[in-house]
C-alpha cells in the first residue's frame, strides 16, 4: 500500500513504532501531489522547504523521545484563507496577490505546536464565497472523481487534496457549508464545529458571525483527531468558547442503539437529486436497523434560511472586506486621490462574485434598508435557532443529505448565482444557529460520484454527532478512492 | 432681533490605559512611527479585536461621575467609512446601546451654576494619523501621505452633551469641568495640545423665546479652551449677522483657524454620511455586572466640585480654588498642604508664580521639578523669616530649574536672611551710633525715620537682614 493512502491513525502508529519516518510520509504525499496536481489543482502554494524542515524536525523530536500528539509528523494542508507567517496567503484573490502575512493564525500555531507538517495552501472560491472553487483568481480545482466536475466549495482544494491523498488531512472554513459541501462532493469527511470552539484568529474573515474553521479527513476518526488538534479557547478571539465540552472521541464506537435521529422534512424531499435521495434513504434505513429511533421532524424556518443567509453573510463581508484598499498591503492601482486609488484597487482586485456580495451587503445595511433586510434576516436567524431547539427537544441528532446534488459540471452554474446558492440549502441552517454538523460519504450515485450524509447536533454536541457519523461510516462501508489517487488513474 | 445660541459639545478623550482598546500594543503617546502596532491595530487580514476591560471600567467611572445610568447591556457596532488612516475602513464604536446614558454636569462660568445634560458616554477606538507631504501640508495639495498607526486603536471615549449650553463662556466652563473630572479620575492625561482631549461643537441660533432649533453648524479644530470660547463667539457673531441680513445658515462643518481668528468652511466635499452601523460580530455584547459598577462607584476619587468646596473650607478664595482644580494644580496643592505648607500661601504660590511658569513653558504640573515637599519648605522659610518675598521668588525659579531644594538654593545663592538677634544687634547698634541726629528726631516723634534706619541696616548687611526683626530691634533701642 502506498504510504499516502494511510489514515492518520495508521500513519501515527507506524511513526511511533519506528516503521517509517515523517520524511517518508512527506515524500509519499509529495509524490501523490506531483501525480495529481496537473489535473486537480488543489494547491495554490506548496511550501516544500518548510514542510521538509518540519518533517525533519518531527523525526528529530521522535528520536529525542518527544511526542507532540496525534498529528506529529503528519502532512496537512490549509485552505488559503488562514494566515501563515512567511507563506503567501491570497484567499484566491488578486487583491492579496503576493501577500506574506507576518503572523500565524491560532490554528496554524496549534498545528505547528502539535508537530504537524504543513505542506501547503489549498485553493478556494475567492474569500470563501462560492460552492464550486470556480471563483478563484488562480484557476479552478477539479473533482478527483471526475475532472469535468467541480469539487464543491469553497474549501474545494482542501477536500480534493484529502480525497486523493495529497494531504492526510486538511482544514477548511465553513460559513454556509464550505467544508461539508466539498467534502460531500469529493467523498471525504468534513466537519463544521460549534461556533466558537475553534479560534478564528488569523482566518481571513468572510462573515464573522458564521465563519468557523473545521477539519476535512479521510475517516471520521481522523476528522476527530484533526478537530481536537485545533479546538479550545483562544484569548485572541473574543467569540471563542471558554467552557468545557464533551470529549468528541469517547463515544465513537458506541453505535446508535437507543439514539433518537430526526429526518428534516424540509430538507429531504423536493429538489434532492434521485441518486442522493436513494443513498440518503439507504443510510437512514441502516441506522434504523442498527437500533436508532428514526422519526421525521420539521424545521419550518429553513424555507427562509437561505434568504437570511444571503443578507447576513454579504452584510458582514461588506465590512470585513473593506480593509482591502491598497493602503497597507496587497497590490495597489494608482489614482488621482486616495479615494480613486482605493476604488481602482478594489475594482481590479475583487472578482465578480465577491463584488456582487459586497454590493449586496452594502445595500442591505444602508439607511432605510437596514430594518427590511439585515434586521429582518436577524429575526429569521432567531427563528432558525428556535426551530432547532424545538427539534432537539425530540431527537439527539438531525440528518439530511449534505448537498442536494452530487458534483455538478465545471461551468454549469457559473452564470447562475441562484442555482449555485441552492447548493448550500442543507448546510446553511447550522451556520445560522452556530451548531456543529459533519458530512460523511455514504456511497456513489449513478454517475459514480460520491454522496454525502450530514449529521447535525445541538451546540457543543460534537460527541453525539461524531458517534452517529462513525456508525454511518461503518454501516455504509464506503472505502473507495477516486481512480486519480492511484498511479493507473493518473495516467 | 435677539438670538439665543444653542450649543452642544462632543468631547473625545483618549484614555491612558497601558494597552490599546482591542489589542495588547502600548497606548502611550509618541514613539517612532508605526512601532506600537500589531496585526489587530493595523487591520491585517485575519486579526480580531479583544476588548480592553480597563477602558470599559474607566468609561463606566466617568459615567458614574457624570451621574449617568450605566446600561446593563451595551453593544459595539461597526461604523463603516473609507479613510486611509482607518485601517479596517470601519471603526469599532458604539451606536444605539452605549455604556452610559443620561447624566449631567454642573458648570459655573462665573455667572452662576448651570446644569448641562450629558446625552451619552461611549467607547470606541482611535484612528491612525496622516501626515501630508508637499504642498501646504493639507490633503488637497499634498504629493503624498504618511500614516502612523501608533495612535490606531487607542481607547477613545466620546462624551456627548445635550444642547444645553448658551454662551461661549459656558462652553469653556463645561469643557474645563469635564477635563477636571477626567483628570481627577486619572483616566486620561487630557492634553489638548497632544489631542488626547479634543472637542467639536454644534452651534445654532434661534430667536429668543422660540422652541424650534435653528440650522446647526459643526465647528471643529479647536485646540485649546481659549480657542473653543473664541470659535464659538465668532460663530455666534457670524450667524447673527447672517440672520440679521436675512441670509440662510448653511448646515456645514467649519474649521476654526486660530491665527485668522475665524471659522472656515471645511474643504472636503459635504455629503450625508451613511455609516451603515451594525453590531460588531467579532465581539459579544457587554453585560455590565452591577457589582463591578458598585465597586467602581465606591472607589471613585474626590471629584472637582467636592474638592473645590473642601479648599474653600481651608480658607482659599473660591476663584483660587477653581483655578487650582481646573489647572491640574490640585494634586500639588494637596501634597504641599500634606507636607505642612500653609494652605493660603500654597494657593497663592500655585495660582501665581507656578501657574505663570506653566503658562510660559507649556509644561504640565506633573512634569515640573517642584513637589509638595519643596513648596511647603519654601512657604515655611518665608513664614519663619529665613527668606524675603523677593528672595523666595528667586528660590522658586531655582527649584523649577531643578537646582535643588529651596534651602540648598537659598544657601548657594546666599539669599538667606539674617534673623538671628545676636548677630544683628551689633549692626543695629553701629547704625544708631552713626545717626544720632535721626535717633533724636525719632524720639521727638518723627517715627517715619525708623524706616530710614532699617534701610541703613539692610544696606550694611548687604540686604540679608530680616527687615521685620531689624525694625523691632531699632524700636526697642530708641525706646518706642
Amino acid at each position: 500500500m502506498d504510504l499516502a493512502d494511510l489514515t492518520i491513525a495508521e500513519a501515527g502508529a507506524r511513526l511511533r513504532s519506528g516503521d517509517l519516518t515523517a520524511v517518508d510520509l512527506l515524500a509519499a504525499v509529495r509524490r501523490r501531489v506531483s501525480m495529481t496536481e496537473a489535473i486537480l489543482h488543489a494547491y495554490l502554494t506548496i511550501d516544500a522547504d518548510g514542510a521538509t524542515a518540519a518533517a525533519v524536525e518531527a523525526d528529530a523530536a521522535f528520536s529525542r523521545g518527544e511526542d507532540r500528539g496525534p498529528l506529529h509528523g503528519i502532512p496537512i494542508a490549509l485552505k488559503d484563507n488562514m494566515v501563515t507567517r512567511g507563506i503567501e496567503t491570497t484567499c484566491s484573490s488578486r487583491i492579496l496577490a503576493g501577500y506574506i502575512p507576518p503572523y500565524d493564525a491560532t490554528v496554524v500555531e496549534r498545528l505547528k505546536t502539535g508537530g504537524a507538517v504543513i505542506l501547503g495552501k489549498t485553493n478556494l472560491d475567492e474569500f470563501a464565497m462560492g460552492s464550486s472553487t470556480e471563483n478563484s483568481a488562480y484557476g479552478t480545482t477539479r473533482n478527483p472523481w471526475n475532472p469535468d466536475r467541480v469539487p464543491g466549495g469553497s474549501s474545494g482544494g482542501s477536500a480534493a487534496a484529502v480525497a486523493v491523498g495529497s494531504a492526510f488531512g486538511a482544514f477548511g472554513s465553513d460559513t454556509g457549508g464550505s467544508i461539508r459541501q466539498p467534502a460531500s462532493l469529493c467523498g471525504v469527511v468534513g466537519m463544521k464545529p460549534t461556533y466558537g470552539l475553534v479560534s478564528r484568529y488569523g482566518l481571513i474573515a468572510f462573515a464573522s458571525s458564521l465563519d468557523q474553521i473545521g477539519p476535512i479527513g479521510r475517516t471520521v476518526a481522523d476528522t476527530v483527531t484533526l478537530f481536537e488538534a485545533v479546538a479550545g479557547h483562544d484569548p485572541a478571539d473574543a467569540t471563542s468558547f471558554r467552557g468545557s465540552y464533551p470529549d468528541p472521541r469517547v463515544d465513537l464506537d458506541k453505535g446508535v442503539k437507543g439514539l433518537r435521529i430526526g429526518i428534516v422534512r424540509e430538507l429531504s424531499g423536493d429538489g434532492i437529486q434521485p441518486g442522493v435521495a436513494a443513498a440518503f434513504q439507504a443510510t437512514v434505513d441502516r441506522l434504523d436497523a442498527a437500533g436508532a429511533a428514526v422519526k421525521e421532524v420539521s424545521l419550518p424556518s429553513t424555507e427562509f434560511a437561505l434568504s437570511a443567509y444571503y443578507l447576513i453573510a454579504p452584510a458582514e463581508c461588506s465590512a470585513n472586506l473593506a480593509r482591502f484598499d491598497g493602503v497597507r498591503y496587497g497590490p495597489r492601482v494608482d489614482g488621482d486621490s486616495v479615494e480613486a486609488m482605493m476604488s481602482a484597487t478594489r475594482r481590479d482586485g475583487f472578482g465578480p462574485e465577491v463584488t456582487r456580495r459586497i454590493l449586496l451587503g452594502t445595500y442591505a445595511l444602508s439607511a432605510g434598508y437596514y430594518d427590511a433586510f439585515y434586521g429582518q434576516a436577524q429575526k429569521v436567524r432567531t427563528l432558525v435557532m428556535e426551530d432547532f431547539k424545538k427539534a432537539y427537544a425530540e431527537v439527539d441528532v438531525l440528518v439530511t443529505p449534505t448537498s442536494p446534488t452530487t458534483a455538478f459540471e465545471v461551468g454549469e452554474r457559473a452564470d447562475d448565482p441562484l442555482a449555485m446558492y441552492l447548493s448550500d440549502i442543507c448546510t446553511i441552517p447550522s451556520n445560522l444557529s452556530g451548531d456543529p454538523a459533519v458530512s460523511v460519504p455514504v456511497g456513489l450515485d449513478e454517475d459514480g460520484l460520491p454522496v454525502g450524509f450530514q449529521v447535525l447536533a445541538p451546540a457543543l454536541g460534537e460527541a453525539v454527532m461524531f458517534r452517529v457519523a462513525a456508525e454511518v461510516e461503518r454501516l455504509s462501508g464506503f472505502d473507495i478512492r477516486p481512480e486519480l489517487a492511484s498511479s493507473e488513474g493518473a495516467r | 432681533m435677539r438670538y439665543e445660541p444653542v450649543i452642544g459639545i462632543e468631547t473625545h478623550v483618549e484614555l491612558s490605559t497601558a494597552s490599546k482598546m482591542f489589542c495588547g500594543c502600548p497606548a502611550g503617546f509618541g514613539g517612532e512611527p508605526n512601532t506600537n502596532v500589531c496585526p489587530v491595530c493595523l487591520g491585517l487580514p485575519g486579526a480580531l479585536p479583544v476588548p480592553n476591560e480597563r477602558a470599559i471600567q474607566w468609561t463606566v467611572a466617568l459615567g458614574i461621575a457624570l451621574g449617568c445610568e450605566i446600561t446593563q447591556h451595551s453593544v459595539f457596532h461597526r461604523k463603516n467609512y473609507f479613510y486611509a488612516d482607518l485601517p479596517k475602513n470601519y471603526q469599532i464604536s458604539q451606536f444605539d446601546l452605549p455604556l452610559c446614558v443620561g447624566g449631567h454636569l454642573e458648570v459655573d462660568p462665573g455667572s452662576g451654576a448651570r446644569r448641562v445634560g450629558i446625552t451619552r458616554v461611549h467607547l470606541e477606538e482611535d484612528t491612525g494619523k496622516s501626515t501630508h507631504l508637499g504642498g501646504g501640508g493639507r490633503i488637497h495639495d499634498a504629493e503624498g501621505a504618511l500614516i502612523d498607526f501608533n495612535r490606531s486603536g487607542i481607547p477613545l471615549m466620546e462624551v456627548v452633551s445635550e444642547p444645553d449650553i448658551r454662551t461661549p463662556e459656558e462652553a469653556r466652563a463645561y469643557a474645563q469641568e469635564l477635563r477636571a473630572i477626567v483628570l481627577a479620575l486619572g483616566i486620561s492625561d487630557a492634553r489638548l495640545e497632544e489631542g488626547s482631549f479634543r472637542f467639536d461643537a454644534n452651534v445654532s441660533l434661534r430667536p429668543e423665546g422660540d422652541e424650534a432649533l435653528g440650522v446647526k453648524v459643526e465647528v471643529k479644530n479647536m485646540n485649546s479652551m481659549r480657542s473653543l470660547q473664541r470659535a464659538l463667539a465668532f460663530e455666534i457673531d457670524r450667524q447673527t449677522a447672517l440672520l440679521d441680513d436675512g441670509e440662510p445658515i448653511a448646515q456645514e462643518t467649519r474649521h476654526w483657524d486660530e491665527e485668522a481668528g475665524r471659522t472656515q468652511p471645511g474643504r472636503s466635499k459635504e455629503e450625508s454620511s451613511d455609516y451603515r452601523y451594525f453590531p460588531e460580530p467579532d465581539l459579544v455584547p457587554l453585560q455590565t455586572n452591577p457589582d463591578v459598577v458598585e465597586r467602581i462607584r465606591s472607589g471613585l476619587p474626590e471629584l472637582p466640585a467636592l474638592r473645590r468646596a473642601r479648599y474653600v473650607t481651608l480658607g482659599i478664595e473660591p476663584t483660587a480654588a477653581a483655578t487650582l482644580v481646573a489647572g491640574d494644580l490640585a494634586n500639588l496643592f494637596d501634597a504641599t498642604v500634606a507636607a505642612g505648607g500653609d494652605p493660603r500661601a500654597a494657593a497663592n504660590w500655585l495660582t501665581g508664580e507656578v501657574a505663570a511658569h506653566l503658562n510660559r513653558t507649556g509644561a504640565a504640573p506633573a512634569d515640573i521639578s517642584l513637589d509638595g515637599a519643596s513648596l511647603a519648605e519654601l512657604i515655611g522659610m518665608v513664614g519663619g523669616g529665613d527668606l524675603s518675598a523677593t528672595a523666595a521668588k528667586e528660590v522658586l525659579i531655582g527649584v523649577l530649574a531643578g537646582e535643588g531644594s529651596p534651602r540648598e538654593i537659598a544657601t548657594t545663592r546666599d539669599l538667606l536672611q539674617v534673623s538671628d538677634e545676636s548677630a544683628l544687634g551689633p549692626e543695629v547698634d553701629s547704625v544708631l551710633a552713626a545717626h544720632p541726629d535721626e535717633v533724636g528726631r525719632i524720639r521727638e516723634g518723627e517715627e517715619r525715620l525708623v524706616g530710614f534706619l532699617v534701610g541703613q541696616v539692610m544696606k550694611a548687611t548687604g540686604g540679608k537682614a530680616d527687615p521685620r526683626l531689624v525694625d523691632r530691634l531699632i524700636r526697642e533701642r530708641v525706646g518706642l
